[in-house]
Formats: structure tokens, C-alpha cells, sequence
């Protein structure tokens, strides 16, 4: 029997990158083949190709042993073809059975919309694969984990029998992972064969049937997860050995910089999405703050740079009270903020990298003199900046858009590190950024550490959190579940806890830990399942739009 | 993202605290307009008299008399009452329909005071309101299909001119149907402009469409003042007569204001159920609003984004085109320089005010629509205050309300971005 | 990249206002925007020839015949439109000759009148240019010119005994600050409350027509008439012609320059340019670099505003000298279209004004003398601001090659909730 897909000599040139370069690869029926590769690998690229969103520029392309011209999506879908993408495509405004429907509508009379035998159906594939939906929520109402599973079910929906999922993890917890990979089996025992991507090694010798390695756009190896460890995988991925471990000196703890007692914070719909935090960062420490995305860390680091207003407790920077300052009055206290969304935020994409590096404190002397900018001092410290930051760009006054994610990534750094501070806030610092890069940020916010600053780490890469800091806080639903030191804390205990299970003896809020109370491993996956089940058939609150 | 709301507390959304007190003191102040403004310039025995026939019906309904000066107090108490109770408690999601019904209550107030001491034909009024309100509809109607599709579409006042134009001298050459024809082929025409402009170029839209409402005015102007001054065969198509709808046009009242008038009209009635239908009910409007909202989205499902945008700026195109029609054939019966005189752009602000649904925007045409009435009647009804201020008042209101109300409304997410297709 | 060698050898260089625009313009390609002019004022010819009547009255007996005088038409109008703008070579070389003063005024006149024509469009477009810049679609240039017009023309007959250097600031002050106020309002509303400028400013618009309904029929109407106009302002108050009769080249054109530097200077050297920039730029980015948007927001809008007031000004207090109502002839999209072709540059904007100005002066000779309704210079417009906005369509037609960097777009921000 012939392979249900085989990708032959796949070569696609962006203008300036040879994003694949010859690749070959092979899907049995019934496989899960894993794959990996850095980010801009090239990975994204060829399942693009495969999916017909993008033409190969050379190659072919075989299913089940037919060569197949696929030039647009409906092809794709045609041929049995369905991807996941990185970023959902789901339209928020519209209901679970729009979404699904949508391209492939179940029909009354005269191109009326059948909703309900849609709906019919959704409920049949999601009872099918344990995949839990209410055909009728709006999708800007599920959790990131429902609209995954809303994904799925839309290639269902089309009978797809290739699956391509396109890091569907990066959103998940450890638990929701776990959670997924249960319905890639069932899908895979009814016949379907998945290309699963990630840049995670863990996951990949966990599921897998097969590996690929890709690096710059070409076939490194293929394994299985019997022949390859870790090690070996990593190497393979970034062609040389690595040591993501950062070493670092013992912490020399000072005061404390930030101290944060009680605070709420509501998110845009006026949710309370930090619920009653209390933490304090001390001089000379990194402070991580991990959990899965969506769990009131962005609403966090809003207030604490002064960019959201607070609901209720207090925030102190040094020795001023700044629950309520502005960001200007933040910054000028000594906080430095490396924000979540670098283009959205961080950077002005069309001003010039001088501009950039100048965004916060282009009001003050010597940028400045009255009211009159001084262009000339401001491209002289740029230059400077740009050196010793080691930025790559042809010239400061390059627009920022035309730089590299990570060199983007070291402009806001540059910027935020030259002032004398006191505090570094940094959210998600290093998110889609190339290992050169990672390594450059994760070196200067030590650096930063050890020169007595204080800093405040959020992300959702546990190995990054566990890497740099030196205490732990885990946020659950906008509550910090547990502190603790990252000397020995160990990647499952911290994973339990950002599924907001609390093992015996921990100190957490007195409400999940009550509710919490000693919750072994095997149990805490059903609760969280339970959970997932009753979050996505809450009836929505909202108005419809129609 | 979504948070998990299911386990957390809810707080009060931001920004609906001042938008209850906004409408709050909005009514009020309506309520202190009509007291000030109407009740105190009214002479105790002063008497209205609304006369509900606006003619040509058999049925004749009898004048509704009354003495203005209660009336009117009780109107401005109501209002009171409604505003105390909104800046008290606030009427939650009800709070749009109460504007309205607050509305509908100083415009009451406000005609019993124009008509006190004389008659006031009420029925004719209402009549004209909806008459006014056709063009800005179908305006609004345009917007909404573009729009929705993701396109902005700010030449529906360039292209109902065109339209116009086009309608009146074809109309004087070959007759009104195929004048209406012309001219809906017109509006189409540019529309193709447009959406050539901003599809295939990725032209800016707003650029785009301030392009064809230059040259719209520009080309115009041009052949009016070369060839129709002139040649004046070429610019007397006549008018479309009244279609009296049999049955429905003999009920007492609501008969003739509702049930006799022309294509126009009814044309938009239908359009207006249509595209409410048609968006929210069947696959093509699916499809049109997953293109507005989220281009890749639909791309990836294999949705021509492309074609979808083009039929959407091309049927828009048409639809402007007939309430272009409707200005030459449906009203003037002749084509006069700049003669939509901004109708497409209050178009345009019905569309944004009904929030991009055919029936908000209907509601919105409505408003206007009564503003322009007034603006063609209170010289003849000879008010006591400077018509001029009376006139603002409509575009004040759109004001507040704008910030009180609608603020930031659902505007479809993509709407505005030229769609790339990557990698090809 | 080329632009990396220039800036270490010549830093200096790139700081002039000229060359920054030269700069923008020639990342593409400079020879785009005036093809661009060319091929809009070819295709206006077309439309001039082929609407020309002797085409059709001729073209049963003679095709060739019609032809030819079709393109005899579109050449009679080129011809009127470049002595109707620039003046009549003929005559000009006379009047040198002769060395006579009115001569020498008549055959300058057009040139200097074009000029004169285009002091509104410079400040309506630096207006709306402004509001770009700070991400605000400024739709209202009509309705604040027009309350603009309103002040000054009230400054400008009501105050008497002012010597000319107080009453002129003020009259023209007063201008700008009616501009400001309508543009204020819309502004506040944005910043505060989301409401959308564009439908703001439309409205404000169609408020100011009325406004200055009643005004002209009430307490701004001239006294001896039943007419909707205003007195004529008192001579202290307008601004001072530099010839004598029939030209009325002003002191306003050398206003407008200025007013252009000062945007300039204002949007590109100083702090309050940069936030502005900024916060057009990208607003989430200003708000984390901690400028105050609401302040930007309202004062970019009012500066607009004020402009476009000026440009009201300027026409009652240099031209009308007194306001009657339709004397605005759709400045609010001729400044929508400057600013685009501009590209939200001062230099950009004064030499697109220019442009429209000598069109449009030009136009009134060639509608005497070639009977072509002056409205063909709006499709002339149309036209330019077309192809300068989608760039590709004049490469397809010349056969050029794209540049290597992507033209810097015209982008404005649509709806802008
Ligand atoms: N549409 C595009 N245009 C230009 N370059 C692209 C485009 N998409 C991806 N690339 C480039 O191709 C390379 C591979 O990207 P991608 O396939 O997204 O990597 P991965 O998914 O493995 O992270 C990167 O260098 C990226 O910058
Ligand atoms: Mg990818």
C-alpha cells in the first residue's frame, strides 16, 4: 500500500529566504509523524504548500500514490486534506456551527442556511472523538483550548483524513496537551494520519510514531523516538550542540523593588482577571511567573506598567506607591517593560530604528532640548546602541519593520536596558524568536540580575521560566497558586500547578486549595477534563450580532 | 484571550457607567428642551390640531385636537422620569429602544408646539419622513454591503451622483426603466472602479473612494454645464408615478403613508428585507461577512476572498446606484448639479449608527430623513425660534449619541484591509 | 539598502525638509508622481475631445474630419489652460517689451493669480495632512474652513480703528480659532468617547452650514440688504495686495509658506511632532512610551481645525474681503486629495496645492475661451489622485520596473474605532 502522502523535493523561495529547500517526506496511514524544527525553519512553509495555500516553486506532490495538483485550499480539502493553523482561523463574531460550516454549508431551499442539521452533526463528531463543543457559543467566548477543538472538528466536518496541526501546543497547558494527544489516538486508531509540528522535544518522543528534523529549510534526518533522545533531537534542530541552560550565579538578594499586595484587575469584557495577587520582587532576583497563557498574566504586567487601571490593592515600585501612575511616571521610576506583543506595543514598525530606540524617553535631555527634538544626538546614541546591542540593521535609520523578529526583539531591549532601572518587567520575551536570539536576551537579562536589578519574568515557556529564575510563582485564573524556590522544582509539579491543581501542603489561596485538596495526578486530568466540558457549554452571555 | 469566566467575579464593564449617565442627562435634556424651549413659549389656550389624512384615501379620519400646553408638560415629565430613572438605575440593554421612544416623544413635542394655535398635517409628515428616508437608506444599504465584505466604501456619494446623472439622461432618451436601469449599471460601474482600485491595487479604500467622489462630482458638473444647459431634451425624464398597493392602501392612517408610493420606495423596502435575509440567513451572507471579518480565515475554507469582495463593491455599487436613480426619477424629475448634496455621506452615518444592520441603518434613515423633511417644511410652518438651530439639532443628536451610545460599534474586523495572498 | 551610505557620509544632508520629501518620493520612484500629473492631464484632454460637439455633427460625412477636430479642441483647451495659469507667452514678451505698468500687471496676472488660488489649498491640505499624520481621518476641512471664514470676516468689520498690524493678527486669529473650535469638538469626542471623527466631522460640517445660514441672515447680514451677506470688512484687516489692480496676489501666499515650515518643523523637530507621529503611527506603542493620546488626539485635531480655518481666512481677508454663503467651493475634498498626493508632507502638500491652483485658475480661461466647463479639472484630479494612489497602474502603462523597496504607502486609518 502506497504511503497516504509523500512530498517530493519541496523547494519554496521568499524573497530572500530558502524557506524549504528539497524536502522530502512520508505519511503512512495511521501515523502521527512528528515535524520538528526551530522556529523559521521552515516548517509553517511546506504544510502551507501542502494545504495549497502557497505554490511550491519545485516539487510534487503523491496522495495515496496519485500525484495530486493541489492550487487552493478547496483542493486541498478535496484531496482529505485539513489543517490546524498556528494561529486559529476562526472568525470571533461568529457561533461554533458558523465556523464550522462556513465554505462547506449544509443548505435549505435556495442557499438558506441549514444551522441545525450542522449543529446535528457537530454534536455528532464531537460525542465521535470526545472532542467537548456547544455548537451554539460564539467562538470569542471559548477558552483557547475549546476553539482548538473547534478546529479539529471543522476537518472533521470536511472528512478529512490527513490531519496537519500546526503547533497546536504552544497554547496549551501540560495537562491540555495530554488532553490532546488522547484525541490524536482515537483519531489515528479510525484511520486518520496526522502531521503533527512543534519545536518541543518532550512531546515529540512522547507521541510520535516518526520524527523529521528540519533546519533552514532542509531535511536534517528522520528518526523514531525509540532511536533519539533529547539530546540528540536538539542538536539535529539547531545543527550544532546546544546548552539552552544558562548558568548563573547565586542570586544577591537585595530590598525588595516591586511589592504587589492584593490586586485585581478587570480585562476588557470587566472580568476580574487578576483576582487578589500578592507578590515581591527583590533586587537581584528573577522573579518567574508561570501558567498558560490567558491567565490574567497580560492583565498583570498592564497594571504593573501602568497601562491598565487597577480594580483593587496596591502596587509599590521602590518606595512609591504606584497603583495609580501613569506609564510615563512608571518608567521614570526606574521600570523597565519588555511588553508581550513587541509590534504591537513595543515598537512603532514604520519609524526608523533611532525613533525606537529613543520611544520612551525621546521627551528627556539630551534627546530633547524644550520642546525641540535634537535628531542628531538622538541618531549618535542610536549608533551606539545599535552596536552594543549588537542590533542588525543596515543603518539606524531603517524602519523597524524591515528587521529580523529577534533583531526587532533586541531594539526594544536596547531601549529598555539603557536607562539606569531599577525593575525589568519582561512578558513572553523571547516568544518566536531564533536560538541566537533566545540566547542573547535570556544572557542580557541575567546580566541585568546580576547587576542588582530586579526582574519580573512572565512566560508561558516553562523551560524558559525554569532557565532563568530563581523563584517560581504560578498563576492559575488570575491567583497565584504557589511560590517556589526553581532550585529543584520540577517540570511536573509546575505543570500541575498551572492547571490549577495544588498538591498536599502547598500554600495557595484558601479557595482552590480547599476545593484542591489533595488531588492526585490521575484524577486532576479527569477534573480538568470535566472542566474543559462544563467552560464550553456555558450558555453565553452576550448579545449576537445579528 | 478568552479568559475562563466562567469562576470569576464579574466587575462592572468599563465605560457603561458614563454611557448610562450620558443617555441619562441626554434625556433630561430633552425633557428641560421641551419645557424651556416649547411649554414656556406656548399661551395656556393655545390648541393643536394634527390632521391624520394625508390625502387621496377615501377614508377620512377624523383631526386629532388637543390644548398644547398640558400635553406638552406631560410629554417633558415623561421624558424626566425616564431620564431620572436612566441616570437611577439605567435601563441595561433596553437603553437604545428607550432613546428612541424618547425621541419619538420630543419630536411629538416639539410638532405639537409648531402646530399649536393652528393645523399640521400629520400624516403628510410621516409620509415625507419616509420618503426622505429612502435615499439615505439606500445609501446606508451600499455601505453596509461593502462593508460587511470588508471594503469601505465612502463613494456611495460620488456614485449615487453618477447615478443620477446617468438615470436622467437615459430616462429622457429611452424612458424611465431603462433610465433606472442606466443609472444602477452607473452606480455598478464605479464600483468596479473601486473595487478594482482597492482589491487589485490595495489601494487605499478611503483613498479610493474620495478618487470616485471627486471625478463623480467633477464629470458631472462637466457634461451638466457642457451639454444638458444646453440640449434640454436630454434632462426631462419625468418621474415614477405611485403604485397604490390595492387592499393594504385603504387602511384608515397608516394606508396611505405606508402603501402608495413609488418603485423607490417599495425597491427599498424589499432591498432592506432582503439584505437583512440575505446576510444573516443564507450561505452568501456567510461567506460576504467571513470575508469582512476574517479574509485568511475564509481563504483557508476555500472562500474566494477576491470574488466575494468584487460582487460585494459591485452589488453595493448597484445599490447606490438605485437610490441614485431615485433622486432624478423618483423625486426632481430632472438632474441639477451636486443635487445629492451630501445624502450618500449621511448614508454613510446610518450605516455606522445601525450599527452595520439593514434595520438599524433603516432606523438611522429614518432620523435623517425626518431632519430633511423639516429642513424642506418649517419655513412654510413659519417657527418662532431660527429654523436654522431646529435643523442642527439631528446632526447634535447623531453626536451624542455617537458618544454616548454606539461609541465603538461592531464594525466588521477586517474591514478597511486590502486581503494578501501570500506565497504565490 | 542604499539608503545606509548616504546616511554615514552626509548625515546632515537628510535633515532638510526638501530632501526628506525628495528622499520619501524617490524611494519609488520620482518619476512616478509626475507621470502620474501627465497622464491625469492627458486623459482630461481626452475626455475634452472626444465631448467636444463638432465630433458628432462631423463624424457621418468624415471620421478623420471629427478626429481632428476633436484633437483641435483638447489642443485649444491645453493651450488656454497654460495662458489661463501661467500667462500668454505673447502677451508676456509685449508687455517686457513695452515696459508698461498695466501691460506688464495684465500678462502676470494669471501666474500671480494661480498662486493666490492656491493659499486655501495649502492650508486646507496641511490641515488634513496634520490629521493624518496623528492617524485622524479630518473629513470637516469644509465646515471649519467655513467657521474660519465666519470669525474673521466677523473680527474683520466689527472691530474698527484697530491700526492693520493688530487688527490683521487678530482677524486671522480669529480665523484659526473658529477652524480650531470645529475641529476641537470632533477631536474631544474621539479621544474621550471612541465616537468616530469621520462621522463627527460630517456632521460638524453640515452644523456649520446652518450656522452660517443664520448668521448671514441675522446678526452677521449686511445692513442695506436683504441678501445673505456679510459688511465688508474694514481695509485694516485685509491682507495686503502686493500689485495694484487687477492682481490680487497677497500677502497670505507668504502666510501659507510659513504655515507649511511651521507644520514642517512642528511634525518632524519637535516633541509634540513626534507623540503625534507617534500616536498616528501606532497608538498601543504611544500609550506604552507613555504620551498622553487624549492631549495628541484633541490637539492634533484643533490644530487641523485651525488650519482649515486659516484657509477660510485667507479667501475672506485676501480675496472676498465680505462672506456670502456657497463662497466655499469643495475645499473638504480638494484637501483630501492634496494631503494624499502630498503623502502627509508639507513640501508634498504645497506643491500639490500649487497644482490645483493653477489648474483651477487656469480652467476659468478655458472655459471662456474653449467653452470646456471648468469641472474637468475635478476629473483631472480624480485622475492624478488615482494613479499616484495605485502606483502599479502607471508602471503597467510605462513599462517601469518596481522599485526595489515598497513605495511608502498612502494609508489612512479607516473608520479608526
Ligand atoms: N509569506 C512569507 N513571505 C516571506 N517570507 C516568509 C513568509 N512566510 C514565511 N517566511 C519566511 O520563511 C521562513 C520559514 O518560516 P516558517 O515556515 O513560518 O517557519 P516555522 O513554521 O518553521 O517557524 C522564515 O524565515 C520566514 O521568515
Ligand atoms: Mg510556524
Amino acid at each position: 500500500m502506497p504511503p497516504v502522502l509523500e512530498l517530493r523535493n519541496i523547494t519554496k523561495r521568499f524573497p530572500g529566504v530558502l524557506a524549504n529547500d528539497h524536502i522530502d517526506l512520508t505519511l503512512n496511514r495511521g501515523e502521527i509523524h512528528a515535524l520538528l524544527g526551530e522556529n523559521g525553519a521552515g516548517k509553517t512553509t511546506l504544510m502551507n504548500i501542502l494545504y495549497g495555500l502557497y505554490q511550491p516553486d519545485e516539487g510534487e506532490i503523491f496522495i495515496n500514490g496519485q500525484k495530486a495538483e493541489i492550487h487552493s485550499p478547496t483542493d486541498a480539502i478535496n484531496l482529505g486534506v485539513g489543517m490546524v493553523h498556528q494561529h486559529f482561523m476562526l472568525i470571533p463574531v461568529f457561533t461554533v456551527t458558523e465556523n464550522v460550516m462556513l465554505g462547506s454549508e449544509s443548505l435549505q431551499l435556495g442557499g438558506v442556511l441549514d444551522r441545525k442539521a450542522a449543529a446535528e452533526r457537530i454534536r455528532e463528531i464531537s460525542e465521535a472523538y470526545g472532542l467537548a463543543v456547544n455548537p451554539d457559543d460564539h467562538i470569542r467566548d471559548l477558552p483557547v483550548g475549546g476553539q482548538q477543538r473547534v478546529e479539529i472538528i471543522k476537518l472533521l466536518y470536511r472528512e478529512a483524513d490527513i490531519l496537519i496541526l500546526d503547533e497546536p501546543t504552544a497554547v496549551l497547558t501540560p495537562q491540555e496537551a495530554d488532553e490532546l494527544f488522547r484525541i490524536m489516538h482515537s483519531l489515528t486508531e479510525r484511520g486518520k494520519s496526522i502531521i503533527f509540528i512543534t519545536h518541543k522535544l518532550r512531546e515529540v518522543l512522547d507521541i510520535a510514531d516518526r520524527i523529521t528534523v528540519i533546519r533552514r529549510g532542509k531535511v536534517v534526518g528522520s528518526t523514531t523516538p525509540k532511536q533519539a533522545n533529547q539530546s540528540k533531537l536538539a542538536a539535529m534542530m539547531v545543527g550544532r550542540e546546544v546548552d539552552l541552560s544558562v548558568h548563573k550565579r547565586a542570586a544577591k538578594l537585595g530590598a525588595a523593588v516591586l511589592q504587589v499586595q492584593d490586586l485585581k484587575v478587570a480585562d476588557d469584557r470587566g472580568q476580574l482577571a487578576v483576582d487578589g495577587v500578592s507578590f515581591a520582587v527583590q533586587a537581584g532576583e528573577v522573579l518567574g511567573i508561570a501558567g498558560v497563557q490567558g491567565n490574567g498574566q497580560t492583565e498583570l504586567v498592564e497594571a504593573l506598567t501602568g497601562l491598565r487601571s487597577t480594580h483593587a490593592g496596591s502596587i509599590r515600585l521602590l518606595d512609591e506607591d504606584i497603583t495609580r501612575a501613569d506609564p510615563r511616571r512608571i518608567t521614570e521610576l526606574g521600570s523597565a517593560h519588555i511588553p508581550e506583543d513587541r509590534q504591537r506595543d513595543g515598537l512603532v514598525l514604520n519609524f526608523p530604528v533611532a525613533d525606537n530606540l529613543v520611544l520612551n524617553t525621546y521627551y528627556q535631555a539630551p534627546f530633547s532640548k524644550g520642546a525641540v527634538l535634537q535628531q542628531n544626538t538622538i541618531s549618535e546614541v542610536a549608533r551606539e546602541r545599535v552596536s552594543k546591542f549588537d542590533i542588525r540593521t543596515p543603518g539606524v535609520e531603517t524602519h523597524a519593520s524591515s528587521l529580523s523578529g529577534g533583531n526587532q526583539q533586541k531594539v526594544i531591549v536596547a531601549r529598555e536596558l539603557s536607562r539606569p532601572v531599577k525593575l525589568v518587567v519582561a512578558s513572553q520575551p523571547t516568544r518566536g524568536l531564533d536560538v541566537g536570539s533566545i540566547e542573547y536576551i535570556h544572557g542580557r537579562l541575567i546580566e541585568s540580575r546580576d547587576s542588582g536589578v530586579g526582574v519580573l519574568l512572565v512566560s508561558s515557556e516553562l523551560d524558559e521560566i525554569m532557565q532563568l529564575s530563581d523563584r517560581i510563582a504560578v498563576i492559575y485564573r488570575g491567583k497565584i497558586v504557589d511560590v517556589l524556590p526553581a532550585k529543584g522544582a520540577s517540570k511536573e509539579k509546575i505543570g500541575l500547578l498551572m492547571a490549577g491543581v495544588v498538591q498536599k501542603g502547598a500554600k495557595a489561596s484558601p479557595k482552590v486549595a480547599a476545593k484542591k485538596k489533595a488531588v492526585t495526578k490521575k484524577t486532576a486530568k479527569k477534573v480538568a477534563k470535566k472542566k474543559a466540558a462544563t467552560k464550553t457549554t456555558r450558555p453565553t452571555k452576550r448579545r449576537k450580532d445579528s | 484571550m478568552s479568559t475562563q469566566a466562567s469562576t470569576i467575579q464579574s466587575v462592572a464593564p468599563q465605560g457603561t457607567a458614563t454611557r448610562r449617565i450620558v443617555m441619562g442627562l441626554v434625556f433630561l435634556g430633552l425633557a428641560a428642551a421641551i419645557w424651556f424651549l416649547f411649554a414656556n413659549t406656548t399661551q395656556a389656550d393655545l390648541v393643536t390640531t394634527f390632521t391624520l389624512n394625508p390625502g387621496g384615501s377615501q377614508f377620512n379620519f377624523p383631526n386629532l385636537g388637543f390644548t398644547t400646553l398640558p400635553v406638552l408638560h406631560a410629554l417633558a415629565s415623561a421624558c424626566a422620569l425616564i431620564g431620572a430613572f436612566q441616570l437611577a438605575r439605567g435601563f441595561g440593554r433596553s437603553t437604545n429602544a428607550v432613546l428612541g421612544l424618547v425621541a419619538a416623544l420630543f419630536i411629538f413635542a416639539f410638532l405639537s408646539w409648531v402646530a399649536s394655535g393652528t393645523s399640521l398635517n400629520l400624516a403628510g409628515l410621516l409620509r415625507a419622513t419616509l420618503i426622505r428616508a429612502v435615499p439615505i437608506t439606500l445609501g446606508a444599504l451600499s455601505g453596509i454591503l461593502c462593508e460587511r465584505a470588508g471594503v469601505v466604501n465612502i463613494a456611495i456619494e460620488g456614485m449615487m451622483l453618477t447615478s443620477a446623472m446617468v438615470a436622467a439622461i437615459f430616462g429622457s432618451l429611452y424612458g424611465l426603466w431603462v433610465g433606472l436601469l442606466a443609472g444602477v449599471l452607473a452606480g455598478g460601474l464605479l464600483a468596479v472602479v473601486h473595487a478594482i482600485l482597492s482589491i487589485k491595487y490595495k489601494t487605499d479604500q478611503i483613498v479610493s473612494g474620495t478618487v470616485i467622489n471627486i471625478f463623480s462630482i467633477g464629470i458631472t458638473s462637466f457634461i451638466s454645464a457642457k451639454f444638458l444647459a444646453s440640449y434640454r431634451y436630454l434632462n426631462n425624464p419625468g418621474i415614477f408615478s405611485d403604485i397604490q398597493i390595492p387592499g393594504l392602501v385603504d387602511i384608515p392612517f397608516l394606508g396611505p403613508i405606508l402603501f402608495s408610493h413609488n418603485i423607490f420606495f417599495f425597491g427599498m423596502v424589499v432591498f432592506l428585507v432582503l439584505l437583512h435575509f440575505g446576510l444573516f440567513f443564507t450561505r452568501w451572507g456567510l461567506r460576504l461577512r467571513s470575508v469582512g471579518e476574517h479574509p485568511k480565515a475564509a481563504d483557508t475554507l476555500g472562500i474566494n476572498v477576491f470574488r466575494t469582495r468584487y460582487m460585494a463593491v459591485i452589488l453595493g455599487g448597484m445599490m447606490a446606484g438605485f437610490g441614485g436613480a431615485y433622486f432624478t426619477l423618483g423625486s426632481v424629475g430632472r438632474f441639477d448639479e451636486v443635487m445629492t448634496a451630501g445624502r450618500g455621506f449621511i448614508g454613510l452615518a446610518a450605516m455606522i449608527f445601525g450599527n452595520w444592520n439593514p434595520f438599524g441603518a433603516f432606523g438611522a434613515g429614518l432620523l435623517f430623513g425626518f431632519a430633511d423633511m423639516l429642513a424642506a417644511r418649517l419655513a412654510i410652518l413659519g417657527v418662532r425660534v431660527p429654523s436654522e438651530f431646529l435643523l442642527m439639532a439631528p446632526y447634535v443628536a447623531t453626536m451624542i449619541v455617537l458618544a454616548g451610545v454606539v461609541g465603538r460599534g461592531q464594525m466588521p474586523a477586517a474591514d478597511g484591509q486590502p486581503y494578501e495572498k501570500e506565497g504565490h | 539598502m542604499a539608503n545606509q551610505d548616504n546616511e554615514s557620509k552626509a548625515p546632515a544632508q537628510k535633515k532638510s525638509a526638501f530632501g526628506i520629501f525628495l528622499q520619501e518620493l524617490g524611494r519609488g520612484s520620482v518619476l512616478v508622481p509626475i507621470l502620474a500629473i501627465i497622464t491625469g492631464l492627458f486623459l482630461g484632454g481626452l475626455i475634452v475631445a472626444v465631448t467636444t460637439e463638432a465630433v458628432y455633427t462631423t463624424w457621418s460625412s468624415s471620421p478623420l474630419e471629427a478626429i481632428s477636430r476633436g484633437v483641435d479642441a483638447a489642443l485649444r483647451s491645453y493651450s488656454a489652460l497654460f495662458n489661463g495659469s501661467i500667462g500668454n507667452p505673447e502677451r508676456i514678451a509685449d508687455a517686457l517689451a513695452s515696459g508698461e505698468g498695466a501691460a506688464l500687471r495684465r500678462a502676470f496676472n494669471p501666474f500671480l493669480e494661480s498662486l493666490t488660488k492656491s493659499v486655501p489649498y495649502i492650508f486646507a491640505g496641511l490641515a488634513v495632512a496634520l490629521g493624518f499624520r496623528a492617524g485622524l481621518f479630518n473629513i470637516g476641512a469644509e465646515g471649519q474652513l467655513f467657521m474660519g471664514a465666519i470669525c474673521s470676516v466677523y473680527v474683520g468689520f466689527a472691530l474698527t480703528g484697530l491700526p492693520a498690524f493688530i487688527h490683521l493678527p487678530l482677524a486671522l486669529g480669529a480665523g484659526a480659532l473658529g477652524g480650531a473650535l470645529w475641529g476641537f469638538i470632533p477631536g474631544l469626542l474621539k479621544a474621550k468617547t471612541g465616537g468616530h471623527e469621520v462621522i463627527n466631522t460630517i456632521m460638524m460640517n453640515y452644523i456649520a452650514f446652518r450656522l452660517s445660514e443664520y448668521l448671514l441672515r441675522g446678526p452677521l447680514q449686511r445692513p442695506d440688504t436683504t441678501n445673505p451677506i456679510s459688511p465688508f470688512i474694514e481695509t485694516t484687516a485685509q491682507l495686503p495686495r502686493f500689485f495694484d489692480s487687477p492682481i490680487r496676489f497677497h500677502l497670505g501666499f507668504f502666510v501659507a509658506l510659513a504655515a507649511a515650515y511651521g507644520v514642517y518643523w512642528l511634525l518632524f523637530k519637535t516633541r509634540l511632532g513626534f507623540e503625534l507621529r507617534t500616536v498616528g503611527a501606532n497608538p498601543s506603542a504611544a500609550r506604552y512610551a507613555g504620551m498622553n493620546i487624549v492631549l495628541v488626539t484633541v490637539l492634533a485635531m484643533s490644530l487641523s481645525g485651525a488650519l482649515a480655518g486659516l484657509a477660510g481666512a485667507n479667501e475672506v481677508l485676501g480675496v472676498n474681503y465680505t462672506l456670502a454663503p456657497a463662497f466655499s467651493s469643495g475645499y473638504g475634498f480638494d484637501s483630501i486629495a492634496l494631503a494624499l498626493i502630498g503623502k502627509s508632507h508639507p513640501v508634498g502638500v504645497v506643491l500639490a496645492a500649487l497644482l490645483f491652483g493653477f489648474l483651477r485658475n487656469g480652467a476659468l480661461q478655458m472655459q471662456i475661451a474653449a467653452n470646456v466647463p471648468v469641472d474637468i479639472i475635478s476629473v483631472m484630479q480624480a485622475l492624478i489622485l488615482a494613479f499616484i494612489a495605485a502606483p502599479a497602474i502607471i508602471r503597467t502603462i510605462y513599462r517601469l520596473r518596481a522599485p526595489a523597496q515598497q513605495d511608502d504607502e498612502l494609508r489612512v486609518r479607516g473608520w479608526g474605532g
